[in-house]
């Protein structure tokens, strides 16, 4: 498991039924793309977050199949319909078989 | 060395070839990422999705572009000049309030980026965006 891989989410508290909501995402991550050579000339092998799924009450919003091209510290902005109250699951999925997970909740008023 | 008229045409074409060979074996990475994603149905030019990317990008590593396509099922974004064209795929769920998405990327140098959306009647259109970069990404 990579070190010090901290999801970061941005998702507002309350919303009007229906309405629609921008969520922005990060992670840390090194994202190392298997091409890269260190300082003796041996490749770094590919460590990268290879999936991203942002779920709302089991219900899928987004699911990003990530290539080495994704920058460190991948981000994410898009947008999501809130039909009720609940809890936005997000899940990131490292090469290395780690899963990243973090939930926010929000309350439809 | 005696250069007949045969012997130099033979040499610029041998050039010719090795010049052109990296650049087809590129352009084939890409059209095999294009066909895997589209199972070989036609990709339309234009409209119906909108890509939006810096037009000078000082720093390679880290490319802001965002793709929008309204109705799309799901977007790929591709970089013609990278050791692997593949930037990702992605995928809308029935919340989805709008088929666009924001993330950043890595470019190897300037080059053309490549946005195909599937559409829900499952036709594929296609932008493309010419990126300068002044710093690649991909380190040596």
């Amino acid at each position: 498991m990579a070190e010090d891989v901290k999801p970061r989410v941005r998702v507002p508290k309350t919303a009007a039924a229906g309405e629609t909501i921008v969520i922005k995402t990060l992670i840390n991550h090194v994202m190392e793309s298997g091409q890269r050579k260190d300082s003796s000339g041996n490749p770094i092998p590919r460590q990268i977050i290879n999936r991203f799924t942002c779920e709302f009450n089991g219900q899928m919003v987004l699911d990003v199949t990530l290539e080495p091209a994704i920058s460190t510290n991948p981000y994410f902005e898009f947008e999501a319909v809130v039909p009720e109250s609940g809890e936005f699951k997000f899940t990131w999925y490292d090469d290395d078989g780690s899963v990243y997970e973090t939930t926010e909740a929000i309350t439809v008023g | 060395m005696n250069l007949t008229r045969r012997g130099t045409f033979a040499l610029g074409a041998g050039f010719a070839a090795l010049t052109l060979l990296p650049a087809t074996g590129a352009r084939a990475a890409v059209e095999d990422s294009i066909a895997a994603f589209t199972g070989g149905a036609e990709v339309a030019d234009g409209a119906g999705i909108t890509l939006t990317t810096p037009e000078i990008a000082e720093n390679g590593n880290t490319v802001p572009v965002s793709v929008a396509a309204p109705g799309a099922v799901s977007i790929m974004i591709l970089a013609t000049g990278n050791p692997n064209p593949d930037v990702g795929i992605f995928t809308f769920g029935p919340l989805a309030a709008s088929q666009a998405a924001s993330t950043r990327i890595r470019l190897a140098g300037t080059q053309d980026v490549v946005a195909i959306a599937k559409m829900a009647d499952g036709s594929f259109v296609r932008a493309v965006n010419t990126v300068k970069v002044t710093i690649g990404g991909c380190g040596g």
